[in-house]
């Protein structure tokens, strides 16, 4: 009733062609976006922005990145644990480096770090694809994580062979490091993700998302109209990579504080390759609902526990969410291969005819 | 140019100097080849007979293996606990048939592949309820596996060779030969033959697909066992084998997805190929090159032979 687009003219190709092109669509964003930046800061409290804002935004970066490779160009990756390991590396290398310059500046830098070991590692591309392209990934996921253990260079040679975030200020405040608030650094991780998300979808609306997506559903036919394959799934590897690698630099500047290599092991890879599943292969905004539902789902589980009082262990508990995981992995499967992006779609349509479908 | 003598000189002098390290090392490299190669036999069998690429082959490894060592940990003795495992195998199987396969039928490859994913967390979260996560010691005197090795005096030195290996090397063999068998002389295998050649034509001469499900995933069940056996024989039964049963991914790559012989062989070559690349060039570049050098193995192959050794030539270009 109060969601359809009766009435909306279009009266040139620009209007029809917009990112909203339904007015509801413009203001439900625009409040969407005033809640997250001027509501949540303002009301809820450091537990929530930390635990649930901030490492869901980050890993929705890494989802988008991800599907961009896997769901709109149709390469499937298991490396995207390494990709966001080379972000985060080449950020801590970089601020090393040049400690005056800006950090969002080496966060953005870092991405294209990791932008270029993904154009080495989706050099097979050229050759295999499907099952055989995720087993070269795989490569790049083990051999990065050898790197991140093996060439003391790369954490500063650290005893401890982790990396631990200096304080970086911007404006005056500090952003990054132990003295940082929770409120900062989620404002900045929400714009750095918002600016993103924005350049994800003008991408994936333009040329170059257009023959990514020629290219994922039938690369001969693509190439018949004109396409060329190997600048087309690289650039997919870089830019996939590129988004992977600001996640992976904003994970640990941002979030965690201090990481090692295990924080971008083979697990992480397929993390983000399950909110992408799950959210919806070839959706921007599946990759929100995802990385939610999958690093929302096990904090939400021990917090049920918390509040019912049930006496299980943690180790019960993380089991408990690995069979609710992998449950709810194949009921998606089966009831929605497109994902929760889909769910969403066939909600608005509803909505749009509510209340008289016929 | 001492970095190119480091590595294409130096380690071919250290293998003629000592050749009893040498043929150690290989030996070491076809045992864990052999372990590779019977991970990579359950991959090919659910592959050739239903399409499905199944990660959860190592989990499912560890899960058989993890039931036996419970159920005689329980009072069960060791061999109606191996029965028992076969049953449960046997019920997974029918299990993972009927509510996950069925519903699924249609889809494209990576919705089956990701499902696969779905599967291999249940496994480790129930594996982990029902058994608990810490390593287990395998059963192997109670099934009547022989320990203790034999020291061979050749080479200048001597060579070992673990009695488990060697019972390892012999009972893949006799897998694999069984197994052809059954896929040449049976019905079910001819039937199972037919379906991997197209879904379609097998259903329209009255092949219960369904069936056929259940007796490949049956069958890869089985040889997970047999896997979990001898791994747990030789190292501890932990859900770190998952980790290494990721290394069967090469071996598939090198053999060709639909090849038995080919899991064989690229399960060999990567064994020996890791474990000579780990002893003499691994000092050159820091340990722990055995993590990533059989990725970089099947890598460097692929880019040469697509398909594989023993593969069917894929008729498409990309």
């Amino acid at each position: 009733m109060f969601y359809r687009e009766a009435g909306q003219y279009k009266t040139s190709y620009r209007a029809d062609q917009a990112l909203f092109p339904i007015r509801q669509d413009q203001i439900g964003m625009l409040l969407i976006l005033a809640v997250a930046f001027i509501v949540v800061p303002l009301t809820q409290s450091d537990f929530v922005i930390d635990s649930f804002l901030t490492p869901i935004l980050i890993f929705s970066l890494a989802a988008i990145g991800l599907n961009l490779l896997t769901g709109y160009t149709g390469l499937l990756s298991l490396g995207t644990g390494a990709f966001m390991g080379v972000g985060a590396f080449g950020c801590y290398k970089l601020t090393t480096f040049f400690p005056h310059v800006n950090i969002v500046v080496i966060i953005i830098c870092s991405g294209f770090l990791s932008a270029a070991a993904g154009i080495v590692f989706g050099l097979p591309s050229l050759r295999i694809k499907g099952f055989y392209l995720a087993v070269a990934t795989l490569a790049a996921q083990f051999f990065l994580s050898w790197c991140f253990i093996r060439v003391p260079w790369l954490y500063n040679y650290n005893v401890s062979a982790s990396i631990e975030v200096p304080e970086r200020l911007m404006f005056g405040i500090p952003i990054t490091g132990p003295t940082a608030t929770v409120t900062t650094r989620y404002l900045v991780v929400l714009s750095i993700v918002s600016v993103m998300t924005l350049l994800a979808s003008n991408l994936i609306r333009g040329r170059i998302g257009r023959t990514w997506m020629a290219v994922r559903d039938m690369d001969i036919a693509a190439e018949l109209i004109g396409i060329k394959l190997y600048p087309t799934k690289l650039l997919a590897f870089a830019v996939s990579s590129f988004y992977c690698g600001v996640a992976g630099a904003m994970l640990v500047f941002l979030y965690l504080g201090n990481a090692e290599s295990e924080s971008f092991n083979i697990n992480q890879s397929f993390l983000v390759l399950f909110m992408v599943i799950i959210g919806g292969l070839g959706s921007l905004l599946g990759s929100f609902f995802g990385a939610a539902l999958i690093y929302g789902l096990p904090i939400v589980l021990r917090m049920l526990k918390e509040g019912l009082g049930i006496a299980v262990t943690s180790a019960t508990l993380e089991n408990i969410n690995f069979i609710i995981l992998g449950t709810l992995i194949i009921l998606f499967l089966i009831a929605e291969p497109n994902g929760l992006a889909r769910l969403w779609q066939i909600g608005k349509q509803k909505l749009r005819v509510w209340p008289f479908p016929y | 140019m001492h970095l190119l003598y480091q590595i294409f000189i130096d380690p071919f002098v250290q293998m003629g100097s000592a050749p009893d390290l040498l043929v150690q090392t290989l030996w070491e490299g076809l045992v864990s080849g052999v372990l590779y190669a019977l991970i990579a036999l359950g991959f090919v069998l659910i592959f050739k007979a239903s399409g499905v690429f199944n990660f959860a082959q190592g989990i499912m490894v560890v899960f058989a293996a993890l039931t036996l060592v419970g159920l005689y940990a329980h009072g069960v003795p060791a061999f109606i606990a191996l029965g028992l495992t076969l049953g449960v195998m046997f019920l997974l199987a029918i299990a993972i048939e009927r509510f996950m396969l069925r519903p699924l039928v249609n889809q494209a490859e990576i919705i089956l592949f990701m499902a696969t994913f779905g599967l291999t967390y249940i496994l480790i979260g129930a594996g982990q309820l029902i058994f608990g996560g810490d390593p287990k010691v395998m059963i192997s005197d109670q099934l009547l596996l022989p320990s203790g090795a034999y020291r061979i005096n050749a080479f200048g030195g001597f060579v070992q060779m673990q009695k488990i290996d060697i019972a390892a090397a012999i009972m893949a063999s006799l897998m694999v030969a069984a197994l052809a068998v059954f896929f040449q002389k049976t019905r079910i295998g001819r039937a199972l033959r037919a379906v991997a050649d197209s879904h379609r034509a097998a259903l329209s001469v009255g092949i219960s697909l369904e069936y056929i499900w259940v007796v490949v995933w049956f069958a890869s069940g089985v040889v997970a066992l047999a896997t979990g056996i001898m791994w747990g024989a030789r190292s501890n039964v932990s859900f770190a084998l998952e980790i290494i049963a990721l290394k069967a991914l090469p071996v598939l790559i090198l053999g060709g997805f639909t090849s038995i012989p080919g899991a064989i062989i690229g399960g060999i070559i990567i064994g020996v190929g890791e474990k000579i690349g780990e002893f003499y060039w691994g000092p050159l570049f820091g340990s722990g090159i055995e993590e990533w050098f059989a990725y970089v193995i099947a890598l460097v192959f692929l880019l040469f032979r697509p398909q594989g050794l023993f593969g069917e030539r894929i008729i498409e270009r990309i």
